[in-house]
């Protein structure tokens, strides 16, 4: 069992101006085996909404609740979310200088289990979804994200999905930037991931694109810090048509 | 003007050196009355804590005996000691340029030199080690090393234990050779060590200079580099970590005195503890003659904890525009916020994550270094300098905000 709950989830970040409210209540269930894609335009507020769950300083939690299977993951230090079980596949994944892929993934992997990997079937995971995301064995010995191209950097987070296999991901326009080909890579990831069970999905994306590789459960329009409409996959194919004018008029 | 005249003229102008004023490069002098006793304004002296100096700067005794030196020479290399007034020194084109160096100069009573043969190319490393006996008594130093023509070789100076030292080290780079020379300093909390390192590089030839600062209450080192002829090659790579109450400083000078040279400085410290004070100086003097030559300088700090204190100044003076490049970077910052919200949200644990990016910020130094036999002992010292203070790194916040 895998459920995400966030229930009116205020988030402010802090501006030369005071305080400022991005996230202005925002209720949204992920349940069992669900895929949700939310759309909207940027400024909208849907980073803030991954990183707020995921628990980056930056952000101030000012009102609701997020529980993952009920446990408060708010209550949680960073790295104690993601041992609860959630992932987050950045947009921007940061680069850690010296810092090698291999290392990296062990020592993530080893925190997520409670123990070190088994050596021989470790390196055959590592490499097989290296190879998965048409990433090179020798991918392994370079540098966290250092120098990679920007679709390297998004296999990259897909291959930890895969290895690190929590229960919910979050994945932060991880479409954004891509070539076709490796879109189709990324959503292979994804619905790989989403195959096993209990896994549940949050696709944050500004563009319809990926959701033709990925088909959503769930579409909700993010306007101006909230949900403003949620429905099927019928709703991402009407934003296709014509857009976010009808949601973000409505917002003003 | 004939043209024979003018050819003439423009070889004159490219063999002799014009004289820069510059406070980047005093002149020096062999005469220790010609240094007078610092007091601490004095631009070379500004950083560096002269009471706890131990009287170096100003006229205290030097005996022999303060290290034990112990020498593994690799195979083709030759290590003798010669006496004081043995043409082998000065033959860097040292000149002390403070009293330390020239009290050091005057009061040895022999000199170490390592003389790597001509195409000699050397497997492994010469090692040379000093093992401070205790600080009662001072010890001055000097060594040369001679990379002869064509040869290929690695030298490490090594100093542990307890000392007060000042020393003079000579590298004689000849033409077409290519030098490693790595002065690993990993004294016990109370030695003293002053160090000025002249290199003296030959036409095509290539010199690596690495210098490692661990232990020690106060060490400065002052490396110089000019160039005998084209082509040209110096790279300079420090790495340090000051710990509580330390004083740690590298003053360089890359005096390009020769048309296409190159220098490369990377120097990158870690600072931790109430107290602990690094200092990094990079001058670059590209001279008229200098045309069509590359410098870079870079030093990096990373401060682990409150109370520390990073000094870094590039300078570079320019006498002519004809360059291939030059330039230079500092910078000096805590840990990167968003790098360890990045390997957090992978699960690792916030001290965990902070040790990997310490690693990772000595490691890529670590790398170029490329000596094998000192790899390993640099990762695992690195690590014994984490966990000194392992406390102060794994403050952190409900929220995950850094606290170091």
């Amino acid at each position: 069992m895998s459920t995400l709950e966030i229930k009116d989830l205020k988030v402010s970040v802090e501006t030369e101006d005071g305080p400022k409210e991005i996230l202005k209540g925002v209720t949204l269930t992920i349940g069992d085996n669900e895929t949700h894609a939310i759309m909207g335009p940027n400024g909208s507020g849907k980073s803030t909404l991954a990183y707020s769950i995921a628990g980056h300083p930056k952000y101030t939690i000012t009102g609701g609740s997020v529980t993952l299977d009920g446990e408060d993951l708010l209550g949680m230090t960073v790295d104690e979310r993601a041992r609860a079980g959630l992932f987050l596949a950045m947009q921007y994944p940061v680069e850690v200088p010296g810092v090698s892929v291999a290392n990296f993934l062990r020592t993530a992997k080893t925190a997520i289990d409670g123990e070190a990997p088994k050596l021989r079937h470790w390196v055959k995971d590592v490499n097989s979804a290296l190879e998965k995301m048409d990433l090179d064995p020798s991918f392994s010995q370079r540098s966290v994200n250092e120098g990679f191209s920007g679709g390297e950097k998004k296999r990259h987070e897909m291959a930890q999905l895969a290895l690190l296999d929590p229960k919910v991901a979050i994945l932060d326009e991880t479409d954004s930037g891509l070539d076709i080909d490796a879109l189709k890579i990324v959503s292979e990831g994804i619905n790989s991931f989403r195959g096993g069970e209990d896994k549940g999905v949050l696709l944050i994306t500004h563009y319809t694109r990926i959701l033709r590789y990925v088909k959503p459960d769930h579409v909700h329009v993010f306007v101006d810090g909230r949900v403003a409409e949620s429905g099927g996959p019928e709703l991402a194919e009407e934003l296709e048509a014509n857009g976010y004018d009808r949601f973000t008029k409505a917002a003003v | 003007m004939t043209v024979t005249e003018s050819t003439l003229d423009s070889i004159k102008d490219s063999l002799e050196l014009e004289k820069v004023e510059s406070h980047l490069h005093p002149e020096g002098s062999f005469l220790v009355e010609d240094h007078v006793v610092p007091t601490g304004r004095e631009e070379i002296w500004r950083f560096t804590p002269l009471g706890r100096l131990k009287g170096l700067h100003q006229d205290v005794a030097f005996a022999d005996g303060a290290c034990k030196v112990e020498v593994e020479a690799a195979d083709g290399v030759t290590v003798t000691t010669v006496a004081p007034d043995d043409a082998v020194r000065g033959s860097s084109g040292l000149v002390p340029t403070d009293r330390v160096s020239a009290r050091a100069w005057a009061s040895v009573s022999g000199a170490t030199v390592v003389r790597i043969p001509t195409d000699t190319v050397v497997e492994g490393a010469t090692i040379v080690r000093h093992h401070g006996t205790g600080t009662e008594t001072p010890g001055a130093g000097h060594a040369v090393i001679v990379a002869e023509k064509f040869s290929k070789s690695t030298v490490v100076l090594a100093f542990d234990g307890s000392a007060v030292v000042a020393d003079n080290i000579e590298i004689v780079v000849e033409d077409g050779a290519e030098l490693t020379v790595v002065s690993l300093q990993d004294w016990a909390d109370d030695a003293v060590h002053l160090s000025t390192q002249h290199a003296n590089v030959g036409r095509d030839a290539t010199l690596k200079h690495v210098s490692v600062s661990f232990g020690g209450d106060v060490v400065r080192h002052d490396l110089s580099a000019e160039y005998s002829g084209p082509g040209g090659s110096v790279e300079a790579l420090g790495l340090y970590f000051a710990d509580a109450g330390q004083h740690i400083e590298h003053r360089l000078f890359v005096d390009h005195t020769a048309p296409k040279t190159k220098s490369h400085v990377v120097y990158k410290g870690a600072l931790q503890g109430d107290g602990a004070h690094t200092v990094w100086i990079g001058n670059v003097l590209i001279r008229k003659v200098a045309e069509g030559i590359e410098t870079y300088e870079e030093n990096r700090n990373l401060v682990l904890t409150d109370g520390c204190q990073a000094d870094s100044v590039p300078n570079l003076e320019i006498e002519t525009g004809e360059i291939e490049g030059a330039g230079h970077a500092s910078a000096t910052g805590r840990f990167d916020d968003e790098q360890l919200f990045y390997l957090r949200s992978r699960g690792i644990p916030d001290a965990e994550a902070r040790r990997l990016v310490v690693h990772g910020f000595f490691y890529d130094l670590i790398r170029k270094i490329d000596v094998p036999e000192l790899e390993a002992k640099l990762t695992e010292t690195v690590e014994v300098e984490l966990s000194k203070n392992i406390s102060a790194l794994t403050g952190n916040t409900q929220n995950g905000a850094p606290t170091a």
